[in-house]
């Protein structure tokens, strides 16, 4: 069956079918949720060097590989924009930062707590802890640019090259912070140095990442409707689902 | 015409001397303002003092961005400057040279004078020096980026800062660190030669970079 | 020869003129009407490629102006409202550098042989911030002197000007009109100039 991508390339009638996706996502990441955090908490076996401080994993690496990941994600699609002009590519761009903002800071949060019983501090300055601080900033910025702008067109393009500077900066980035770390004799252990992972660890773990791919897409997918209707409020298709009582 | 511009900006830069004079003074405001906050003892100030004679040169830099392009969008010559049958990336390389002689390189000149202050031994001043000397011209480079991006926008200042910072760290990382090297009687070249490859990098892609943002905020 | 096809502006949430066409031939003179707010700078930033629109083509010579870029603007005078002229450079100053960067270098001679024309002998060296608004405007346009180009925009060139200044602003025209040139102008002031073919464009 030949699907006609082109078709939902237009805002009207991605509206329509982000509507149908988001509770299929939505239900799977609560289902992969669930048995990720039954195995995570209660099936994976106790550490014999960390004990049970070390299951806050199932939540830091996902979230961690997530915050990465949706940054790489944003800015593909931001660089789209800017290149073809395509209004619901950048759409997608400004719908998933505050997800990858929120990813980032969930990182910083479970790496912080598991610090403390590992490190007997809140806060040490690991060098992938330091990256995910940094990524956070980029985020930050991203989402401030693109607020302080009122013409939606301009902040789609502004938005989209500082989010391809940060991307070429990255891995500039995690490299300096890297040589930086060695050089202060940092922390020993890092939080994704997981001790040796039992097979059930690993399944959570995977799990759990499953879970964090679909809750990003579901939410995203929510907050793409919300631009969409935001941006399009003058149009005559909004104006129809207006009438027909489904807004 | 790359000439003209720096010309031009240099001229405009002598018959306004105190916006120079008081990014200057900002720096040495801000070095002067950290044993009095941490206390004058030597030993202390002296491990301090890479990074904090760097943090205030990032702040003092990022500073004077807003001078870069606001008075030429404000007068309409940014606009015959898009105009101009010149690639604007070249224009950009230009007023970003400026922007360095009037910015950075006082700031360059300066330092020594600072870490005199810290007690530094003598050849550690030097790698100061000359790891500044490398990295200020990263920071204007960088700085236009997000100098152009925020192009008449309310609060300019403040978002500027949170789109350039970040990206300045690999700077102050290896700045800070080639005097850091220096002073544990470690080999510094390698530090060096990064400050070099960014220099390179920063000057390739960040003209360019800069005239897509300037023609994205003129639009 | 200058062409638009069916241009469409919109700014923000509101569309200011749709469906403007218009072809401007060598010698040819096009005014730009309209009531405030009605898209005529708008309009011109356009035509030198400042902005795009949202619908339409600009062709210069049966080339889009977006794929010729610099070689179209080494063929493209513009001069806005805001004149591009420097407080604290002085009128000769500002006069060679705005030049230099339209890719004319011209000497330190020509320029103020141009201010004379102008009617700003003595004031050469004077910085551009004591001057009166309508001499800073004879300063920017004092560029139109210089400028060896066949296009030239220009954003309401006769506000702030008195009367000699108007005269002296249409004999130039006229002139570059004759020789050939052509000119996409608005102004709210009546202009007389005579030119091989004259459009009124007016936006609503």
């Amino acid at each position: 069956m030949a699907i006609n991508w082109y078709k939902y390339s237009s805002p009207a009638s991605f509206y329509s079918l982000a509507g149908k996706m988001i509770p299929f996502f939505a239900i799977i990441a609560f289902g992969l949720l669930v048995a990720g955090l039954y195995i995570g908490f209660f099936v994976a076996p106790t550490d014999f060097q960390q004990g049970e401080a070390y299951r806050i994993i199932f939540i830091h690496v996902p979230a961690a590989w997530m915050s990465m990941f949706l940054y790489v994600v944003m800015a593909i699609w931001a660089g789209i924009g800017l290149a073809f002009n395509t209004r619901l590519s950048s759409m997608m761009a400004t719908a998933i930062a505050p997800t990858g903002a929120l990813f980032t800071f969930l990182a910083l949060w479970t790496g912080s707590l598991w610090g403390k019983p590992m490190w007997g501090t809140w806060w040490v300055w690991d060098a992938r802890l330091t990256s995910e601080l940094i990524l956070l900033f980029l985020y930050i910025g991203f989402m401030s640019l693109q607020a302080a702008i009122d013409d939606p067109r301009r902040a789609d393009k502004a938005g989209a090259i500082i989010a391809l500077v940060g991307v070429i900066n990255i891995p500039i980035i995690y490299f300096s912070v890297q040589w930086w770390n060695t050089l202060h004799q940092g922390a020993s252990v890092s939080v994704t140095q997981a001790p040796t992972m039992a097979e059930t660890m690993l399944t959570g773990m995977m799990i759990m990442v499953f879970a964090s791919w679909m809750y990003s897409i579901a939410v995203i997918l929510k907050r793409v409707r919300v631009i969409i209707l935001e941006r399009e409020s003058h149009t005559a298709w909004v104006a129809d689902l207006r009438r027909k009582g489904a807004l | 015409m790359f000439f003209w511009i720096v010309q031009r900006d240099l001229l405009l830069a002598v018959r306004r001397r105190s916006d120079v004079l008081t990014t200057l003074f900002f720096f040495v405001i801000v070095v002067s303002l950290f044993p009095l906050s941490v206390g004058p003892e030597m030993n202390m100030l002296r491990t301090m003092a890479p990074g904090v004679v760097w943090v205030a040169a990032l702040l003092a830099s990022m500073l004077s961005l807003g001078r870069l392009f606001s008075n030429d969008y404000l007068d309409g010559t940014l606009e015959q400057m898009l105009l101009s049958p010149q690639s604007l990336s070249f224009l950009v390389l230009g007023k970003a040279l400026a922007h360095w002689l009037v910015t950075g390189v006082p700031l360059v000149l300066m330092a020594p004078v600072l870490g005199i202050q810290y007690d530094l031994p003598a050849d550690a001043l030097f790698v100061l020096t000359i790891s500044l000397l490398l990295g200020t011209p990263v920071l204007s480079l960088i700085g236009a980026i997000g100098a152009a991006l925020t192009l008449g926008l309310r609060g300019g200042g403040v978002l500027v800062s949170l789109l350039v910072l970040p990206l300045y760290i690999p700077v102050l990382i290896f700045g800070a660190g080639a005097v850091e090297a220096n002073m544990a009687g470690l080999g510094y070249d390698a530090h060096l030669s990064l400050l070099g490859a960014f220099l390179l990098v920063s000057l390739v892609f960040s003209p360019w970079a800069t005239a897509a943002s300037l023609r994205v905020s003129m639009e | 020869m200058l062409q638009g096809r069916d241009l469409t502006c919109v700014r923000g949430d509101r569309r200011l003129f749709k469906g403007v066409s218009f072809t401007v031939e060598a010698g040819g003179l096009m005014q730009v009407n309209g009531p405030n707010g009605s898209g005529k700078t708008s309009l011109l930033r356009m035509l030198c490629g400042l902005s795009n629109p949202a619908m339409g083509e600009i062709t210069w010579n049966g080339e889009a102006i977006k794929s010729l870029a610099g070689a179209y603007h080494s063929e493209l005078t513009y001069i806005g409202h805001l004149s591009g002229t420097k407080d604290d450079l002085t009128a000769l100053e500002n006069l060679r550098i705005a030049s230099a960067l339209s890719g004319i270098q011209i000497t330190e001679k020509q320029a103020s042989d141009a201010l004379a024309h102008m009617g700003l002998e003595g004031r050469e060296a004077l910085p551009a911030k004591v001057l009166s608004q309508g001499q800073r405007r004879r300063v920017a346009l004092a560029r139109l002197l210089v400028s060896k180009t066949k296009l030239w925009i220009l954003d309401e060139p006769l506000a702030a000007l008195d009367v000699m200044a108007v005269k002296l602003i249409q004999g130039l025209l006229d002139q570059h009109l004759t020789n050939g040139g052509m000119v996409v102008l608005t102004t709210h002031q009546d202009i007389n100039i005579t030119a091989a073919s004259t459009i009124q464009l007016q936006l609503a």
